[in-house]
Protein backbone atom coordinates (compact mmCIF):
# COMPACT_ATOMS: atom_id res chain seq x y z
CA UNK A 1 0.00 0.00 0.00
CA UNK A 2 1.27 3.46 -0.92
CA UNK A 3 0.47 6.55 1.06
CA UNK A 4 -0.21 9.55 -1.16
CA UNK A 5 1.98 12.61 -0.64
CA UNK A 6 0.22 15.86 -1.53
CA UNK A 7 1.96 19.12 -2.20
CA UNK A 8 0.72 22.53 -1.21
CA UNK A 9 3.24 24.94 -2.63
CA UNK A 10 6.55 23.99 -1.05
CA UNK A 11 4.92 22.08 1.77
CA UNK A 12 4.15 18.37 1.60
CA UNK A 13 1.17 16.77 3.32
CA UNK A 14 0.95 13.12 4.20
CA UNK A 15 -2.02 11.62 5.93
CA UNK A 16 -1.67 8.07 7.21
CA UNK A 17 -5.18 6.70 6.96
CA UNK A 18 -4.69 3.05 7.72
CA UNK A 19 -3.07 0.74 10.15
CA UNK A 20 0.31 0.16 8.47
CA UNK A 21 2.28 -3.05 8.36
CA UNK A 22 6.00 -2.72 9.05
CA UNK A 23 6.91 -2.81 5.38
CA UNK A 24 4.24 -0.21 4.55
CA UNK A 25 5.78 1.99 7.22
CA UNK A 26 9.26 1.65 5.73
CA UNK A 27 7.86 2.30 2.25
CA UNK A 28 6.17 5.43 3.57
CA UNK A 29 9.43 6.61 5.08
CA UNK A 30 11.50 6.20 1.94
CA UNK A 31 8.78 7.60 -0.35
CA UNK A 32 8.46 10.71 1.77
CA UNK A 33 12.17 11.32 2.21
CA UNK A 34 12.75 10.89 -1.52
CA UNK A 35 9.91 13.21 -2.35
CA UNK A 36 11.22 15.91 -0.01
CA UNK A 37 14.63 15.71 -1.65
CA UNK A 38 13.18 15.68 -5.17
CA UNK A 39 10.92 18.68 -4.67
CA UNK A 40 13.18 20.50 -2.20
CA UNK A 41 10.16 20.93 -0.01
CA UNK A 42 10.48 23.39 2.85
CA UNK A 43 8.15 21.66 5.24
CA UNK A 44 6.32 18.38 5.80
CA UNK A 45 3.18 17.76 7.82
CA UNK A 46 2.57 14.14 8.78
CA UNK A 47 -1.02 13.58 9.85
CA UNK A 48 -1.65 10.51 12.02
CA UNK A 49 -5.18 11.35 13.18
CA UNK A 50 -6.44 8.03 11.82
CA UNK A 51 -3.91 5.89 13.68
CA UNK A 52 -5.43 4.38 16.81
CA UNK A 53 -2.39 2.24 17.59
CA UNK A 54 1.16 3.55 17.48
CA UNK A 55 3.53 0.97 18.94
CA UNK A 56 7.21 1.54 19.62
CA UNK A 57 8.15 0.48 16.09
CA UNK A 58 5.71 2.86 14.40
CA UNK A 59 6.70 5.65 16.79
CA UNK A 60 10.31 5.15 15.80
CA UNK A 61 9.50 5.18 12.08
CA UNK A 62 7.54 8.43 12.43
CA UNK A 63 10.20 10.01 14.59
CA UNK A 64 13.05 8.94 12.34
CA UNK A 65 11.17 10.19 9.29
CA UNK A 66 10.77 13.63 10.88
CA UNK A 67 14.50 13.76 11.65
CA UNK A 68 15.46 12.56 8.16
CA UNK A 69 13.32 15.27 6.63
CA UNK A 70 15.11 17.82 8.82
CA UNK A 71 18.50 16.53 7.76
CA UNK A 72 17.53 17.31 4.19
CA UNK A 73 16.70 20.88 5.11
CA UNK A 74 12.93 20.85 5.59
CA UNK A 75 10.81 21.37 8.70
CA UNK A 76 8.57 18.56 9.95
CA UNK A 77 5.52 18.46 12.19
CA UNK A 78 3.48 15.44 13.33
CA UNK A 79 -0.24 16.22 13.44
CA UNK A 80 -3.23 14.68 15.18
CA UNK A 81 -1.76 12.27 17.74
CA UNK A 82 -4.87 10.75 19.38
CA UNK A 83 -5.19 11.23 23.14
CA UNK A 84 -5.10 7.50 23.87
CA UNK A 85 -2.13 7.04 21.61
CA UNK A 86 -0.34 9.81 23.52
CA UNK A 87 -1.19 8.17 26.85
CA UNK A 88 -0.03 4.75 25.71
CA UNK A 89 3.22 6.06 24.24
CA UNK A 90 4.16 7.92 27.40
CA UNK A 91 3.23 4.93 29.57
CA UNK A 92 5.51 2.76 27.46
CA UNK A 93 8.45 5.12 27.48
CA UNK A 94 8.99 8.84 27.41
CA UNK A 95 11.23 9.24 24.46
CA UNK A 96 9.25 7.35 21.87
CA UNK A 97 7.90 10.33 19.98
CA UNK A 98 10.13 13.37 20.29
CA UNK A 99 9.31 15.23 17.09
CA UNK A 100 7.26 18.43 17.07
CA UNK A 101 3.50 17.91 17.17
CA UNK A 102 0.31 19.83 16.45
CA UNK A 103 -3.34 19.12 17.22
CA UNK A 104 -4.37 18.88 13.59
CA UNK A 105 -3.23 19.42 10.03
CA UNK A 106 -4.37 23.04 10.01
CA UNK A 107 -2.28 23.95 13.04
CA UNK A 108 0.57 21.88 11.72
CA UNK A 109 0.59 23.97 8.55
CA UNK A 110 0.59 27.19 10.56
CA UNK A 111 3.56 25.98 12.58
CA UNK A 112 5.43 25.00 9.42
CA UNK A 113 4.75 28.33 7.74
CA UNK A 114 5.82 30.23 10.85
CA UNK A 115 8.98 28.26 11.11
CA UNK A 116 9.86 28.59 7.45
CA UNK A 117 9.28 32.35 7.64
CA UNK A 118 11.43 32.58 10.76
CA UNK A 119 14.41 30.97 9.17
CA UNK A 120 14.09 33.59 6.46
CA UNK A 121 13.88 31.16 3.62
CA UNK A 122 13.54 33.21 0.49
CA UNK A 123 12.58 30.22 -1.63
CA UNK A 124 9.24 30.22 0.14
CA UNK A 125 8.64 33.96 -0.44
CA UNK A 126 9.21 33.56 -4.15
CA UNK A 127 6.52 30.92 -4.27
CA UNK A 128 4.07 33.08 -2.37
CA UNK A 129 4.56 36.00 -4.73
CA UNK A 130 4.27 33.97 -7.87
CA UNK B 1 -5.83 -26.66 29.84
CA UNK B 2 -9.38 -25.40 30.14
CA UNK B 3 -10.83 -24.78 26.71
CA UNK B 4 -14.09 -23.27 27.81
CA UNK B 5 -13.02 -19.66 27.23
CA UNK B 6 -13.98 -17.72 24.15
CA UNK B 7 -10.70 -17.12 22.41
CA UNK B 8 -9.07 -16.41 19.10
CA UNK B 9 -5.86 -18.01 18.01
CA UNK B 10 -3.85 -15.96 15.56
CA UNK B 11 -0.82 -17.42 13.82
CA UNK B 12 1.99 -14.86 13.82
CA UNK B 13 4.09 -15.48 10.73
CA UNK B 14 4.39 -12.15 8.97
CA UNK B 15 4.15 -8.45 9.72
CA UNK B 16 0.54 -8.46 8.46
CA UNK B 17 -0.38 -10.82 11.30
CA UNK B 18 0.73 -8.17 13.79
CA UNK B 19 -1.97 -5.90 12.40
CA UNK B 20 -4.55 -8.71 12.66
CA UNK B 21 -3.57 -9.54 16.24
CA UNK B 22 -3.91 -5.99 17.48
CA UNK B 23 -7.25 -5.62 15.71
CA UNK B 24 -8.59 -8.77 17.40
CA UNK B 25 -7.36 -7.49 20.79
CA UNK B 26 -9.01 -4.13 20.28
CA UNK B 27 -12.29 -5.70 19.13
CA UNK B 28 -12.47 -7.93 22.19
CA UNK B 29 -11.83 -4.95 24.50
CA UNK B 30 -14.59 -3.07 22.78
CA UNK B 31 -16.98 -6.01 23.02
CA UNK B 32 -16.36 -6.25 26.76
CA UNK B 33 -17.12 -2.57 27.11
CA UNK B 34 -13.59 -1.48 27.97
CA UNK B 35 -12.83 2.15 27.19
CA UNK B 36 -10.69 3.57 24.43
CA UNK B 37 -7.69 3.92 26.73
CA UNK B 38 -7.68 0.20 27.52
CA UNK B 39 -8.38 -0.74 23.91
CA UNK B 40 -5.34 1.24 22.85
CA UNK B 41 -3.17 -0.15 25.66
CA UNK B 42 -3.98 -3.76 24.89
CA UNK B 43 -3.73 -3.36 21.12
CA UNK B 44 -0.34 -1.71 21.55
CA UNK B 45 0.88 -4.39 23.99
CA UNK B 46 -0.20 -7.16 21.59
CA UNK B 47 1.53 -5.35 18.76
CA UNK B 48 4.82 -5.21 20.71
CA UNK B 49 4.69 -8.90 21.64
CA UNK B 50 3.73 -10.07 18.16
CA UNK B 51 6.53 -7.98 16.70
CA UNK B 52 9.03 -9.66 19.03
CA UNK B 53 7.90 -13.02 17.66
CA UNK B 54 8.54 -11.94 14.07
CA UNK B 55 11.84 -10.35 14.98
CA UNK B 56 13.37 -13.04 17.16
CA UNK B 57 11.55 -16.29 16.43
CA UNK B 58 10.16 -15.80 12.90
CA UNK B 59 6.85 -17.41 13.81
CA UNK B 60 4.57 -18.11 16.71
CA UNK B 61 1.02 -17.98 17.94
CA UNK B 62 -1.02 -15.32 19.68
CA UNK B 63 -4.00 -16.48 21.74
CA UNK B 64 -6.46 -13.82 22.83
CA UNK B 65 -9.09 -14.95 25.33
CA UNK B 66 -11.99 -13.52 27.24
CA UNK B 67 -11.47 -14.82 30.79
CA UNK B 68 -14.06 -12.68 32.51
CA UNK B 69 -15.98 -13.95 35.51
CA UNK B 70 -18.91 -12.55 37.46
CA UNK B 71 -16.81 -9.85 39.13
CA UNK B 72 -14.12 -8.96 36.65
CA UNK B 73 -13.71 -8.41 32.97
CA UNK B 74 -10.44 -10.01 32.08
CA UNK B 75 -8.61 -10.41 28.78
CA UNK B 76 -5.68 -12.77 28.65
CA UNK B 77 -3.22 -12.77 25.78
CA UNK B 78 -0.59 -15.46 25.39
CA UNK B 79 2.11 -15.09 22.79
CA UNK B 80 4.18 -18.19 22.22
CA UNK B 81 7.05 -19.08 19.95
CA UNK B 82 9.69 -21.73 19.42
CA UNK B 83 12.52 -19.28 18.93
CA UNK B 84 15.88 -19.11 20.71
CA UNK B 85 14.35 -17.87 23.97
CA UNK B 86 15.29 -14.92 26.14
CA UNK B 87 18.62 -15.74 27.80
CA UNK B 88 18.49 -13.05 30.48
CA UNK B 89 14.93 -12.07 31.37
CA UNK B 90 15.79 -9.36 33.95
CA UNK B 91 18.08 -7.76 31.37
CA UNK B 92 15.39 -7.96 28.67
CA UNK B 93 13.02 -6.23 31.09
CA UNK B 94 15.42 -3.31 31.56
CA UNK B 95 14.38 -0.03 29.99
CA UNK B 96 16.52 0.90 27.03
CA UNK B 97 17.98 -2.56 26.54
CA UNK B 98 17.63 -4.03 23.06
CA UNK B 99 19.43 -6.67 21.08
CA UNK B 100 17.72 -5.71 17.85
CA UNK B 101 18.70 -2.07 17.55
CA UNK B 102 15.22 -1.01 18.61
CA UNK B 103 14.50 1.56 21.27
CA UNK B 104 14.39 -1.08 23.97
CA UNK B 105 10.89 -0.04 25.00
CA UNK B 106 9.31 -3.32 23.90
CA UNK B 107 9.06 -5.62 26.94
CA UNK B 108 9.38 -3.14 29.82
CA UNK B 109 7.02 -0.77 27.98
CA UNK B 110 4.51 -3.54 27.42
CA UNK B 111 4.59 -4.49 31.09
CA UNK B 112 3.57 -0.96 32.02
CA UNK B 113 0.51 -1.14 29.77
CA UNK B 114 -1.12 -4.20 31.37
CA UNK B 115 -2.18 -5.44 34.81
CA UNK B 116 -0.32 -8.75 34.77
CA UNK B 117 2.77 -9.73 32.87
CA UNK B 118 4.58 -13.03 32.93
CA UNK B 119 7.46 -14.46 30.90
CA UNK B 120 8.44 -18.09 30.66
CA UNK B 121 11.39 -18.70 28.41
CA UNK B 122 13.86 -21.42 27.60
CA UNK B 123 15.72 -22.21 24.39
CA UNK B 124 13.08 -23.39 21.91
CA UNK B 125 10.07 -22.07 23.80
CA UNK B 126 9.00 -18.65 24.99
CA UNK B 127 5.60 -17.77 26.34
CA UNK B 128 4.58 -14.30 27.42
CA UNK B 129 1.23 -13.89 29.16
CA UNK B 130 -0.43 -10.55 29.70
CA UNK B 131 -3.73 -9.80 31.39
CA UNK B 132 -5.83 -6.67 31.33
CA UNK B 133 -8.62 -6.57 33.91
CA UNK B 134 -11.36 -4.24 34.96
CA UNK B 135 -14.01 -4.75 37.64
CA UNK B 136 -17.51 -5.26 36.23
Amino acid sequence: MRIPVLSLGRILLVSIQEDLTDSDAMQFQSDLVERVAETEALGVAIDITALDVVDSYMARVINDTAYMVRLLGAEAVICGVQPFVAMTLIEMGRDLLGADCAFNLEQGLEILKGRIAKRGDTRFDEDEDA
Amino acid sequence: MPESFAGTKIPVMSAADIVTARRVARDLCERLGLGKADQTRLATAVSELARNVIQYACEGVCLIEDRSDSHTRRIRVQVEDRGPGIPDIPLAMTDGYSTSGGLGAGLPGTRRLVDEFQIESEPGHTRITIILRKPL
